[in-house]
């Protein structure tokens, strides 16, 4: 195994990694400062602060020969007997005169800036800089320049790192920036006439180290360090893209990428990214109403029902109605799918069981750097299917059970939604328009919540607890980020109560039960690592 | 912390001295007291007919002010480090993109609870351009709760009635004008 030796500490890499310096000395525990490098873009080595020390061991004679000069950290390969140092006064030095060159040019509107609180230019001056200003320069404005529908740049607050250059160029495959002019006067800008408009744009704002690139979404919305942030999972299409959900008291500001090798490595596309605004939607569902006497007149205003009454009332009204029929959205969790399929098999142990509609989109779109965006806009199609396959192992579709209610076999109908976007037809939601009993559960109002008996209000995709399952099947975990808004009770605190279950919501303990029943989700019984498992894991071995 | 504390340092009471003993010399010193008082000039003052006299109002820290630039707009750029720097939470500011061109960014709203403010000047002490200041008035009243949230345009106003009184502190203490 070939050894680095970090500032003295010798620490072993794997044989065939490819490792630069700086992924080595951070696996020995000594962070190196860095602006232009970044894991997933190419190397240039530009920024320069990350030089350091590095030398050879002899590995005959044990002998350390060290490189004169400093060399860039980033573009140094670690192999066998190389030798880092990190720290010494020769380093430091260097660090702190990057820091002040970068400085010289640099607004210093901190109070202004979006990125202050998560800056690098702030954190490394503060760890690596120097207290004073030798330089009596101080006439720098700010300058805006429009490059694209989403994001903004700040000309001169850049410190020409090139990361968005590189990312537009070998992620997105778009090359929409460049550099312009030379030396001191060098700026990022885009071609006339080519916006920064690709469908990855918002991750340049991410890997912008200063404050130079701004995303308008956020801009001016919110300091970053009063937000608080939750790793979660993109429900925007099939990919499920590892996210953090960064709120403050309920209300979403943005979501950014969190790095996840097996499923979106740094990157989300930007309708993830803006994804969340249905949220806090003012026309969405709230509070549980009932039409009087279960009536299919359209006329009969919807009666608002407490939630602590629509558990029992629903169960007898579904149950009273007869035969039952179930979509399971793919927009629920997996443990979300499973209660549901108990409760309606506990109102009808015959009940017909089928997987919700699956909204797409056109095709699959992957980039050059690898990245895909699915056509399939939901989360969660194969949880939901693995599901409902427990129970029915045809696991009809929403197709099936549109023929299924239409051809008169069922009474009742409980369909789950929360789709951020419309998904039925007038003509789709005429089919249910006969049921005795009619349950909608979704976030907006739909031609078939026009026709519900029972409307119910479903839980955004930050609202949620539990598990969803990838279209690589990878299943990831998350946390409820946000509070629905008053009067609307998260899918899985109401069927966990027509379950009968006490206490609060646990989705832990429901996986538990899950991964225990069944072979398909057996990979979900125990810890599940914050970038997720593959649930194929035991069926390959 | 307990009496058996090593960090506790234990005093004895001193014996009382001769003078002590005798009564009368300490009850002599308590009636100079008593009747240097009766003396002295009268501090109290008769509020609301009479106002009291503020000693340095550069430091005193009475009803916020935002004050205003040159032109005369908002010099508040809307950072957030008073909101930041608040230990009671009663700030609350809306930031937005400035409509001036040589501004960025701007509060659209400035609202700040007086009720809820423990009037400790950290926000004053936050500002990185000297747009929030504590003035010298110290009679703050109002009819309702809602009352007593000064928005912007308030708490302007109390730039515009203070300003001849009490300039900005800013340029005396070499700071932004």
């Amino acid at each position: 195994m070939p050894t680095v030796i970090v500032d003295g500490k010798e620490i072993e890499i794997g044989a065939d990694e490819r490792l630069n310096c700086i992924e080595a000395a951070r696996r020995a525990g000594a962070e190196i400062p860095h602006y232009c490098w970044h894991p997933g873009l190419s190397v240039v080595a530009s920024c320069r602060m990350c030089l350091v020390e590095t030398g050879t061991r002899d590995a005959a004679t044990g002998k350390i020969s060290m490189m004169p000069k400093l060399v860039p950290a980033c573009q140094t390969p670690a192999k066998d007997g190389t030798v880092i140092v990190t720290e010494s006064q020769l380093v430091k030095d260097s660090r702190a005169r990057v820091e002040e060159a970068l400085l010289i040019d640099h607004p210093i509107d901190c109070p202004i800036c979006d990125k202050a609180g998560e800056c690098l230019l702030q954190d490394y001056h503060f760890q690596h800089g120097q207290s004073e200003r030798r330089a009596d320069l101080h006439a720098f404005t700010s300058r805006r320049r429009d490059v694209g529908p989403t994001v903004t740049l700040f000309v001169d607050r850049c410190i020409m790192c090139t990361r968005c250059v590189r990312f537009t160029r070998e992620v997105s495959g778009t090359s929409e920036l460049m550099v312009t002019s030379r030396g001191a006067k060098e700026e990022i800008d885009v071609f006339p006439g080519h916006p920064l408009d690709n469908k990855l744009s918002g991750n340049v704002v991410d890997l912008c180290p200063v404050g130079a690139l701004g995303d308008k979404d956020f801009l001016y919305q919110q300091r970053v360090w009063f937000m608080k942030r939750e790793a979660n999972v993109c429900g925007g299409c099939s990919a499920g893209c590892s996210i953090h959900t960064e709120h403050n008291q309920d209300t979403i500001y943005r979501l950014k990428p969190r790095e996840n090798p097996h499923v979106n490595t740094w990157w989300i596309c930007d309708e993830g990214r803006y994804g969340w605004h249905h949220i806090h939607d003012a026309a969405r569902l709230v509070g549980a109403g009932r039409r009087a006497n279960l009536s299919t007149d359209r006329s009969t205003p919807l009666e608002a029902v407490e939630w602590a009454d629509v558990v029992p009332r629903l169960r007898t009204d579904l149950k009273a109605a007869g035969r039952l029929a179930v979509a399971i959205s793919p927009m629920l969790t997996v443990e979300e799918a499973w209660m549901l399929c108990a409760v309606a098999r506990s109102i009808d142990p015959q009940a017909f069981l089928a997987v919700g509609h699956v909204p797409r989109t056109g095709d699959d779109e992957t980039f050059p750097g690898g990245f895909t965006i699915r056509a399939e806009k939901c989360p969660n199609r194969l949880g939901v299917e693995g599901v409902v396959a427990l129970f029915d192992p045809s696991v009809p579709s929403w197709s099936q059970l549109v023929e299924h209610v239409r051809s008169g076999h069922a009474d009742a109908a409980w369909i789950t939604g929360a789709y951020p976007a419309a998904w039925i037809d007038d003509d789709t939601a005429a089919a249910f328009a006969d049921l005795k009993c009619l349950v909608v559960q979704d976030l907006f109002d739909s031609p078939l919540s026009a026709l519900a008996t029972w409307r119910l209000p479903a839980a955004g995709f930050a609202e949620r607890a539990g598990t969803w399952v990838n279209v690589a099947h990878r299943a990831q975990t998350f946390e409820q980020a946000v509070r629905p808004p008053a009067g609307v009770w998260p899918e899985g605190r109401l069927y966990w109560n027509m379950l009968g279950r006490r206490g609060l919501y646990d989705p832990t303990a429901v996986r538990r039960q899950v991964a225990e029943s069944s072979a398909t989700f057996a990979a979900l019984a125990g810890e599940i690592p914050a970038t997720g498992v593959d649930l194929r894991i035991h069926q390959l071995a | 912390m307990k009496p058996t504390d090593p960090s506790v340092t234990w005093i004895e009471e001193k014996p009382l001295g001769l003078a002590e003993r005798l009564y009368l010399p300490l009850f002599v010193q308590g009636l100079t007291t008593t009747a240097r008082h009766l003396v002295s000039p009268k501090l109290t003052v008769s509020y609301p007919e009479q106002r009291p006299t503020v000693g340095n109002p550069l430091i005193y820290r009475g009803v916020h002010r935002l004050n205003r630039d040159q032109e005369g707009r908002v010099k508040c750029v809307a950072c957030f480090l008073c909101a930041t720097a608040c230990p009671a939470h009663c700030i609350d500011i809306v930031a937005t993109n400035s409509p001036w061109p040589d501004r960025e960014k701007y509060p659209e709203s400035f609202a700040i609870d007086e009720l809820r403010c423990i009037f400790c000047g950290m926000c004053e002490e936050a500002c990185p351009v000297d747009a929030i200041e504590l003035t010298s008035l110290l009679d703050l009243t109002g009819k309702s709760r809602e009352e007593m949230i000064f928005d912007k345009e308030k708490l302007l106003s109390v730039y515009d009635m203070t300003k001849d009184a009490e300039p900005m502190k800013s340029a005396s203490l070499g700071g932004t004008l």
